[in-house]
């Protein structure tokens, strides 16, 4: 449909008093709908205090087992360091190789440590021999941290108990070589606050606006808005607007419990990310938007937006490091606004970046956000044809 | 076809309009004119392509074939100027159910950039009598007043031309009758109106009729126009069980339409001498009293429908 531009459509301000009465009325409809309202609220306080007391960065009382294959001094100094910490909590002490695969392959033990024969001789020598940990690493952040303790814990029970003097400190007296079964990537704790900050407001936010046009649809009174003078793109306008003041509220929520209650650094300054986040809520908004006008039902836009979801946790770098994905998933990747945001957010809280150095992954945003808008706006239908 | 070349009379001036959905025409070649000030009442049976027309009309769906203005405005390429001139009232209440009488008003009155919107919708209420009510969510109204509400909102930016599709289905007689009191009013006030509906008691209040059947216009023109076209001529037969008389009467040639109305019997045709040919044996039977009448516009209506049916077969 081209529409020649209308003089009393354009000038007097007419853009921003449609553009405003289209807000005002969505505004109006979002605090009507009390429990879709108390919802959005409740959400992402719920989710994070779910997940952040769920996921504890600093695990404890894993079930480990060590595997003697000698009888020493050393192996019984490492034994009682390892029953010392609250880390590991040994519960078995085996000998045969076979124990060992069915304890971990049950999961009735974690880690199985390995003192090979002829370590305390080899480590006497100075031959820098190697302990052996095996280790279930299904759960990666459990099993990378747990793994950085060990070399620590081992050391000081060599040199506290067995005063073995170490005649070059830069050479170690034993080396720890390390196994990683099932799963050879390992992520970081750090992700979970920007992580869950970013999957809350997309999840959230994609939904509200994917229902948007399509609930005009289904009520009937799209042909009723669409017979009057206002243009898709005040529509569309209109219709973000609400919203990304809730998103904004829901940042806020998540950011300031992130702080209090989960001691989670800010290094950086609070505009930028402030700044970062409202680019990243507009964008998820413009995207829910695009899925509302593609979709002809409000179930199809919440299957658009789910579908879109999935991507957005998987491949974002929040659940698995994004270096390690091949290239191809890596390209999708980068298509998806929650990957720039964690960077962002990750860069600003524990970095201390300002928004002016992330310069890349805010202008993808930007772009990933018009893009969006773009469509949506060509997209939408100003008649029922 | 440009708007110059027309009276200036008439506000809505459409040829060879033309509408498939489907592969299914279902507005095929319709043409029609509607001039200033003037109610004209739209008819036809369900499906017939009202709503498609007055859809086409104010820029909700775009004509296959076909052009023409409204209020001077080309349907095709201007339909930004004619939203802003018309009131639409879809058939369906589509305002918004969970906003308030006053906020629905009042969207309206800033989507159309009224200066001072809460003092329109106000001023609005106060017309409807829904004075103390503007807090009522729109969903809790009755149907009458559902319709009220949506025809204030359709003339609240003052729009030159009215196009109300089936505005009086589901709702009581005294509402129906307090809406057309309201039509006419504004009519006299130089408003234009195009009103479908299935009413005959309705048409009869509109200034013009056009008659849509299965996408095709078939006639357009006052009520008396409308009945005079027909070329049909009506006796009227009353008496003891004229139930049975119907039955005999459909045997005979001449007679092209019979309807019952109440005790009496509605007996028409197209030839004159043939329909009194026909009635001839049966106007000695004792006990019944045959009259000449003047056919109605449900006769006329009845006998259009008939006709286009047999088009369409």
């Amino acid at each position: 449909m081209t529409a020649p531009h209308d003089p009393e459509l354009n000038g007097n301000g007419g853009f921003f008093k449609r553009f405003w009465a289209m807000t005002v009325k969505e505004f109006i409809q979002m605090t009507r709908d009390r429990v879709t309202l108390a919802t959005m609220i409740m959400i992402p306080v719920m989710q994070l205090f779910l997940f952040g007391f769920a996921i504890n960065t600093t695990p404890h009382d894993l079930p480990t087992a060590v595997l003697m294959r000698e009888n020493s001094d050393i192996g019984r100094s490492i034994l009682a360091a390892l029953k010392n910490t609250d880390f590991f909590e040994v519960q078995s002490v085996i000998t045969r190789t076979e124990d060992m695969d069915s304890l971990l392959e049950s999961g009735r033990a974690l880690f199985v440590v390995e003192i090979p024969e002829g370590f305390e001789r080899a480590v006497r020598r100075g031959e820098t021999p190697a302990l052996l940990v095996a280790a279930d690493a299904t759960d990666p952040v459990a099993s990378s941290s747990a793994l950085g303790a060990l070399s620590g814990i081992v050391a000081s029970a060599l040199a506290n108990d067995r005063q073995i003097e170490f005649s070059e400190p830069s050479k170690p007296a034993f080396s720890i070589v390390q196994h990683r079964r099932y799963n050879p990537a390992g992520s970081s704790t750090l992700n979970i606050v920007p992580g869950l900050l970013g999957t809350i407001l997309t999840m959230t936010l994609l939904i509200f606006t994917a229902l948007s046009v399509t609930r005009e649809m289904e009520r009937g009174t799209m042909e009723n808005l669409l017979s009057m003078p206002i243009r898709p793109l005040e529509i569309m306008f209109g219709k973000i607007t609400p919203y990304v003041l809730i998103g904004l509220i829901q940042a806020l929520i998540i950011i300031s419990a992130g702080i209090l209650v989960f001691r989670v650094p800010i290094l950086g300054d609070l505009p930028s990310l402030a700044a970062a986040t409202a680019l990243f809520v507009v964008a998820n908004l413009s995207i829910g938007y695009t899925f509302s006008t593609l979709a002809t039902n409000q179930l199809q836009a919440v299957q658009m937006a789910m579908m879109f979801f999935l991507p957005n946790i998987l491949l974002s770098g929040f659940m698995f490091p994004f270096a390690g994905m091949p290239g191809w998933a890596q390209w999708i990747g980068e298509a998806l606004p929650l990957t720039h945001y964690i960077r962002i957010v990750r860069a600003i809280m524990l970095k201390g970046a300002d928004i002016a150095t992330l310069a890349y992954d805010t202008s993808v945003l930007a772009g990933l956000m018009t893009f969006a808008m773009l469509i949506a706006v060509t997209r939408f239908r100003r008649t029922l044809d | 076809m440009t708007a110059t070349a027309e009276s200036p009379e008439t506000v809505i001036d459409v040829h060879h309009l033309t509408k498939s959905f489907g592969g299914r025409k279902v507005v095929d070649d319709v043409s029609m004119s509607v001039r200033k000030g003037r109610i004209h009442g739209f008819l036809g049976p369900n499906g017939s392509g009202k709503t498609t027309t007055i859809r086409m009309l104010c820029g909700l769906l775009t004509p296959d074939s076909g052009n023409g203005t409204c209020l001077g405005f080309d349907i095709l390429t201007e339909s930004d100027r004619i939203r802003r001139r018309v009131g639409y009232m879809t058939q369906k209440f589509s305002l918004y159910q969970d906003l308030s009488i006053r906020e629905n008003l009042e969207f309206v009155a800033r989507v159309y950039g009224l200066p001072d919107a809460r003092g329109k919708a106000k001023a609005a209420i106060e017309r409807l009598g829904l004075k103390g009510r503007e807090k009522q969510l729109a969903g809790e109204l009755s149907g009458g007043w559902k319709q009220r509400l949506a025809l204030g909102a359709c003339i609240l930016p003052e729009p030159a031309l009215l196009l109300l599709d089936e505005p009086t289905a589901g709702v009581d007689p005294q509402a129906r009758r307090d809406f057309w009191n309201e039509i006419h009013a504004l009519a006299a006030d130089g408003l234009s109106v195009l009103v479908s509906t299935h009413y005959m008691d309705e048409a009869e209040r509109c200034h013009e009729i056009a008659y849509i059947a299965y996408g095709k216009l078939l006639v357009q023109g006052t009520v008396d126009e409308v009945i005079e076209g027909t070329g049909l001529v009506t006796w009227t037969v009353s008496g003891p069980d004229v139930h049975h008389l119907q039955a005999e009467l459909l045997q005979q040639p001449g007679i092209d339409m019979i309807a019952p109305f109440g005790l009496s019997l509605h007996v028409a045709g197209h030839d004159e001498s043939a329909l009194e040919q026909a009635i001839a044996p049966y106007r000695q039977r004792p006990g019944f009293k045959w009259e000449k009448g003047e056919p109605t516009l449900e006769d006329a209506f009845i006998d259009l429908m008939g006709r286009s049916e047999d088009n369409f077969r």
